[in-house]
């Protein structure tokens, strides 16, 4: 079991809604961005003077520009419908990690200088000043928001709270009070290429010993191209799936797809990253200079389709926003959806009965899926509403024997966060990761102990990354998590694949 | 008493007046601000037709709210379906001759005024009791239901206990239409009870009332979850591809 310096949750066999803790996780905040990372995103480097007025003019101008951030600083009735909801308060017990109180943190500043009511009346309606502390509030509890949307399932109007985190984190950027973290990984992406800063020699050696394993193992020459001109397909995937466990077992499956659909496809070292850390920041200019990477090394390798790799965040900038933010995609092929998720590439080719696959290969595991959160409420996969919760599940039933959902409450639209999410997956901010999974982790302990399922399958990097450091704080082991793409690429029987069957019988014949 | 309903004919000129100019000027703002991304909450309709089908299940059943939490789920639409019996049953103070819809409906108000202040009862009792809801809750959350149980209330008093004229009410308010004063039945429970909904009429666009125009706007419910197929780009947005 991993060592922790603070309380990690006991996991129960039935979820319990904890009492109010107040200020329990006052102490948790991230890293300050440094003046170089900031500067780099077009920021201030540390705390501005005359900050207050700068901050409010900046909260005017969004609310000039997101509809959403307006409609839902008015809207809350103070229901409470949200306030059981959030994983940091199931697992933190700090109210101000309930969602309407941590949209609250913006509101009363506001009310404040917004509204009527809040000028004329401020402590009858909650109103208050952005002072030092709020500000203090701000950074702590906005970076206790992994931008997951299971609050606005359950809100009455919908009210989405990674609307207002991300608004905060904009405007805090703007007075110079960055997160060190998404900073300087947004920073290395338009140095590099990618969150990891992996250069692009260092790609092709990766993808150059992927190419030997995967022979070594099959027999069958699977390649993994990087920056290939005329290809067909465009593969943006986390720069996690290079070299992460087990995040790579998912690429070396993307690409064994690949070769048995018999598509010519690409890497890029200039688009190498699928995640778009622009949007957890909340900044839209940022976000947009992220995706234009994409546009850009899809019109210089001048491919036809683009495919995204395991990635929850990352598939909701591309499904949702990347036509957008980096539209039109008219140089591309219509006759496939731009862009196109690994899972629903994927699930075609089953659907036409192309791909072999031998279940009994995955034998060892039982299994269950876990809902990337903003895969499940931020996008969709395939034609239909719900396509993103049944496309994976139909892959891992078409590759495993045995699979078995948890709790319907903790599944689908009402799946829990893994506790890493939108821009949070750093270090300094280990206790409320940890404490953050609980929910998550309550429900595989239930089916682990109920069903005997004995590993988590997941499609986002940040998931993958997230249980991989976070499970054995649980006691449990952190190769419980695997890649969905991973379940493929054990079952995929490749064309000229030398099995063990026939091993035995070239043996026999000798 | 034709003081006091000069009073009381200015207040609700007054009252009428901040509730739709102020209603419609946050519609207005609501309407003019863009929505720069696609952001429905998912699984989302693809047509314009299922999105109109998901706000009206919003509107008319509260669909989010009974995932949420069943109990406020009981009261919350106890509460508005009751609000809702009642508006209709007092239409008959505005339309003469009062139209059969509304003729029909009048038994059923008075259920609904049963129901809408029971509903708020128990609202009103979760700010009290869960240690949670009672965190979130500010002063003025209790004040707006004390105004609506008041109304409810002495509404009630009226119909079982106090009677007032009705039609000498009905009679000022359509005076009120053409600029005539009528009396009022000088009844403390009945001015009472017009005090406090033009109060709330005046208090209506500038308080949490708004979630009533806010869901209509709510771009997590709002949107067709179409990103992939239509191009959707906010005006600021664009400026930024001509630079």
């Amino acid at each position: 079991m991993a060592k922790a310096d603070f309380q990690v949750p006991v996991l129960k066999q039935y979820p319990e809604i904890p009492e109010i803790e107040p200020g329990v996780m006052a102490h948790s905040s991230p890293f300050k961005s440094k003046p170089q990372f900031q500067a780099e995103l077009g920021f201030p480097g540390e705390l501005v003077d005359d900050w207050q007025t700068k901050a409010i003019d900046k909260m005017g101008d969004l609310l000039g520009r997101y509809r959403s951030l307006r409609v839902y600083l008015d809207s809350c009735v103070k229901c409470g419908s949200c306030t059981d909801k959030c994983h940091y308060y199931l697992g933190t017990h700090d109210p101000k990690n309930m969602p309407v109180a941590r949209q609250d943190l913006m509101r009363k500043v506001y009310r404040r200088h917004f509204t009527l009511a809040g000028r004329l009346f401020p402590t009858l309606v909650g109103a208050e000043d952005l002072t030092e502390e709020v500000l203090g509030d701000w950074y702590s509890y906005f970076h206790q928001c992994s931008q997951c949307r299971r609050c606005s399932v359950f809100c009455p109007y919908g009210i989405d709270t990674a609307e207002i985190s991300m608004a905060a984190r904009e405007i805090m950027d703007h007075i110079g009070v960055g997160q060190k973290y998404c900073n300087e990984i947004i920073g290395k992406v338009y140095k590099i290429g990618n969150n990891l800063g992996l250069p692009g020699p260092a790609l092709a050696d990766t993808l150059e010993g992927l190419e030997e394993d995967v022979f070594d193992e099959t027999g069958v020459e699977v390649k993994y191209p990087l920056d290939q001109e005329g290809a067909e397909i465009l593969l943006v995937t986390p720069s996690a799936d290079f070299f992460a466990e087990p995040h790579v077992d998912g690429l070396i499956g993307y690409g064994k797809v690949f070769h048995e659909a018999g598509v010519s496809w690409t890497l890029s070292s200039h688009a190498s990253e699928a995640a778009n850390f622009g949007m957890f920041i909340g900044s839209y200019e940022n976000m947009r200079r992220v995706a234009l990477r994409i546009r850009e090394a899809a019109i210089k390798l001048k491919v036809k389709r683009i495919v995204f790799g395991e990635c929850g965040h990352a598939w909701r900038v591309a499904y949702s926003f990347l036509n957008t933010l980096a539209g039109p995609w008219d140089f591309l092929d219509p006759r496939y959806p731009i862009p196109q998720h690994i899972c629903e590439f994927t699930h075609g080719l089953i659907q036409e009965g192309k791909l072999n696959l031998d279940k009994s290969r995955n034998d060892d595991m039982v299994l269950t899926y876990h809902d990337s959160c903003n895969v499940a409420r931020a996008s969709r996969m395939g034609d239909r509403p719900g396509g993103q919760f049944d496309l994976p599940r139909a892959i891992i039933r078409a590759t495993c024997n045995n699979f078995y959902d948890m709790d319907e409450e903790t599944i689908r639209d009402r799946t829990f966060c893994c506790g890493g999410g939108g821009g949070l997956l750093t270090d300094d901010l280990m206790e409320i990761r940890v404490k953050g999974a609980q929910p998550r982790i309550e429900a595989l302990n239930n089916v682990m102990q109920e069903k005997g399922v004995t590993h988590m399958a997941a499609i986002c990097a940040i998931c993958k990354s997230q249980f991989t450091k976070v499970l054995p704080y649980y006691g449990m082991d952190l190769d419980q998590i695997v890649s969905l793409h991973q379940l493929v690429s054990n079952a995929l029987v490749l064309t000229g694949e030398e099995t063990d069957d026939e091993d035995e019988a070239a043996d026999e014949a000798a | 008493m034709s003081f006091l309903s000069d009073v009381y004919a200015g207040l609700f000129y007054f009252a009428a007046f901040v509730l739709v100019a102020g209603l419609a000027n946050k519609v207005i703002q609501y309407a003019r601000t863009p929505a720069p991304l696609k952001i429905p909450t998912t699984p989302a309709p693809t047509t314009k037709t299922g999105v109109a089908l998901r706000i009206t299940r919003e509107v008319v059943f509260f669909e989010s709210l009974f995932r949420g939490s069943k109990w406020t789920w009981i009261f919350g639409w106890m509460f508005h379906f009751g609000l809702f019996l009642v508006t209709l049953r007092h239409l008959r103070y505005f339309f003469d001759p009062v139209p059969m819809p509304i003729q029909m409906i009048q038994p059923f108000g008075i259920y609904g005024g049963l129901a809408m202040v029971i509903g708020l009862a128990g609202l009103w009792s979760r700010r009290f009791l869960v240690d949670r809801i009672r965190y979130i809750t500010a002063l003025s959350d209790h004040l707006i239901l004390l105004l609506l149980i008041a109304i409810g209330f002495s509404g009630l008093l009226m119909r079982f206990a106090v009677h007032t004229d009705v039609m000498r009410v009905k009679q000022f308010f359509q005076g009120l239409y053409v600029g005539q004063v009528q009396t009022l039945p000088a009844d403390p429970v009945l001015l009472m009870h017009l005090l406090l909904v033009a109060l709330l009429m005046i208090v209506f666009p500038y308080s949490k009332l708004l979630h009533a125009p806010g869901l209509f706007f709510s771009p997590s419910r709002n949107q067709v979850d179409n990103p992939r197929e239509q191009r959707h780009i906010a005006p600021w947005a664009r400026r930024m591809e001509q630079d």
